[in-house]
């Protein structure tokens, strides 16, 4: 029996530059960055995404007392994207919605700060905040979601470090086909920039970008890039299979025409080239299609010096010379690295391509590393193209884990 | 301190543990949970608040002391009497 067809019906994110995907994709095609400074504890200004959505637009304000930013960029992207699919929402079975949410990581915000709080305290853990474990629990953004919804059906998180935004979609087009739900709420969130360690680790690898210009700091592809701009962020999106889309007449954003994830099983955090081109070459044969049938590949790159070069390596090994309607870009050169949102948001910026038929660049590319320099490669303009009927979608992630998401224009 | 500036303590921090709620209108006499949204989360949060704002402690066992605004003053005056003295 063949699977069902699984459809896009919503899009519901906040990236640094923009709050909705108009936004977001008006700031994508006009070159407009969203990098600001942020004070970070113990490690005084650093470069960061700082979202600017209003919280309290879909939460009251003891929800977001209680509960967590990756909570609250939940609630937000979740309510948005219920809003833009036109779902009557009162009457969908809640039991039948699933939340599947990707997360690079939870906890260590909360954690960080009742260690501070308790510093004041002269570590006396009577101090320590009860709400400590609701915060910090893996499932807690996916949680504050069903909590604010009113979504009894299955909502957890999956951890898959960089690959986790992806991985949300991935998940619950599986969920979906299974017959588990029969509408899922998933992509990806991340609350990172309010976690010192993050920063701080980054740092240690000397994988931290620095730059006089916060616009300027997130470079992938530049010979000058050193390193990755850390940002917060979300984007959720309603997934349906096609019937229940068409009968209900849905705006239908595109279709999931495939996926794969994989495991490079070779270091903690230097990628690998060949699982990686493995992985976009399984996600492409599931789709049922060659390479150049992909009009757009978003990649992962996130501006480290040898990252970079890696996975164009992976990119030329799957897309080589012969693939001249093949686009490439990347997004985090606008909004940093969104970490368990990036794969998401990444593909939101994207998916507008389908009617607009514009590549969004990738910017900040002044002086472009020749071991970098892949055909088809979209640098500080925007493209304008024949044909964009597929956008893969790459993200990876710390522990060798990788994801490729492949979406199709819709055709009946 | 008097009974009233004991109401206003526990008032100011019920002000930042329940901020979509109207404290305009509380009356001392009635169960807080019975005129407010307050679950045992947030009753947890006026013990650790008293512990941290004013050094009171309530221990687990006179937890129902705090059940309304008149109950909290005639619990917590004598308590705040006390930690006057001391200093």
């Amino acid at each position: 029996m063949k699977p069902s067809r699984i459809v896009i019906t919503g899009v519901g994110l906040t990236a640094p530059n923009g709050s909705s995907l108009a936004e977001f994709r008006a700031n994508l095609l006009a070159g407009v960055a969203g990098i600001e400074r942020k004070e970070i504890r113990y490690m005084g200004s650093q470069l960061a995404g700082v979202c600017h959505f209003d919280a309290l637009k879909h939460q009251k304000k003891k929800e977001v007392r209680v509960g967590t930013r990756a909570g609250s960029i939940s609630v937000y992207c979740a309510r948005e994207a219920i809003a833009d699919s036109g779902l009557n929402w009162d009457a969908v079975a809640k039991d039948r919605v699933g939340i599947y949410i990707g997360c690079t990581e939870h906890g260590n915000v909360e954690t960080e700060n009742e260690v501070h709080n308790i510093s004041k305290f002269n570590y006396d853990t009577k101090f320590w905040s009860h709400y400590h474990n609701p915060r910090t629990v893996a499932n807690n953004p996916a949680g504050e979601a069903s909590l604010n919804l009113g979504v009894t059906g299955p909502a957890y998180t999956i951890g898959a470090a960089c690959a986790a935004g992806n991985m949300g979609l991935v998940h619950a087009t599986q969920m979906l086909r299974l017959g588990e739900v029969d509408l899922a709420l998933c992509g990806g969130v991340s609350e990172s920039i309010h976690t010192f360690g993050i920063f701080a680790g980054f740092k240690s690898q000397n994988a931290l970008a620095t730059h006089d210009d916060p616009l300027k700091a997130s470079r992938p592809f530049d010979k000058a890039r050193n390193g990755i701009v850390i940002s917060e962020g979300g984007a959720l999106y309603t997934l349906e299979r096609l019937d229940d889309a068409r009968a209900r007449g849905a705006k239908i954003y595109g279709e999931i025409a495939g996926y794969h994830v994989n495991s490079d099983a070779s270091d903690y955090v230097l990628p690998n080239p060949t699982r990686q081109a493995e992985c976009v070459h399984a996600a492409i044969r599931r789709a049922g299609l060659t390479p150049s049938d992909i009009h757009i590949v978003n990649t992962h790159a996130t501006a480290t010096p040898l990252g970079d070069i890696q996975e164009c390596e992976a990119i030329r090994a799957v897309f080589g010379e012969g693939c001249p309607d093949t686009h490439i870009n990347n997004t985090k050169s606008y909004i940093g690295h969104c970490m368990g949102a990036a794969g998401a948001l990444e593909l939101a910026g994207n998916l507008p391509s389908f009617d607009d038929l514009v590549v969004h660049p990738t910017i900040n590319v002044d002086d472009l590393d020749p071991l970098c320099a892949l055909p088809g490669l979209v640098l500080n303009h925007p493209r304008k193209v024949a044909k964009v009927d597929t956008i893969l979608n790459n993200s990876f992630g710390m522990l060798g884990i990788n994801s490729t998401l492949i979406v199709k224009r819709f055709v009946p | 301190m008097t009974k009233d500036e004991c109401k206003k303590v526990v008032l100011d921090i019920i002000a930042d543990i329940a901020p979509d709620e109207d404290l305009g209108n509380v009356k001392p006499e009635v169960r807080l949970r019975d005129q407010l949204q307050l679950d045992s989360m947030d009753f947890l949060d006026i013990v650790m608040e008293l512990r941290k704002r004013h050094g009171i402690e309530v221990p687990e066992k006179d937890y129902q002391q705090l059940a309304s605004l008149d109950s909290c003053a005639e619990y917590l005056t004598p308590k705040f009497d006390a930690l006057a003295g001391k200093s």
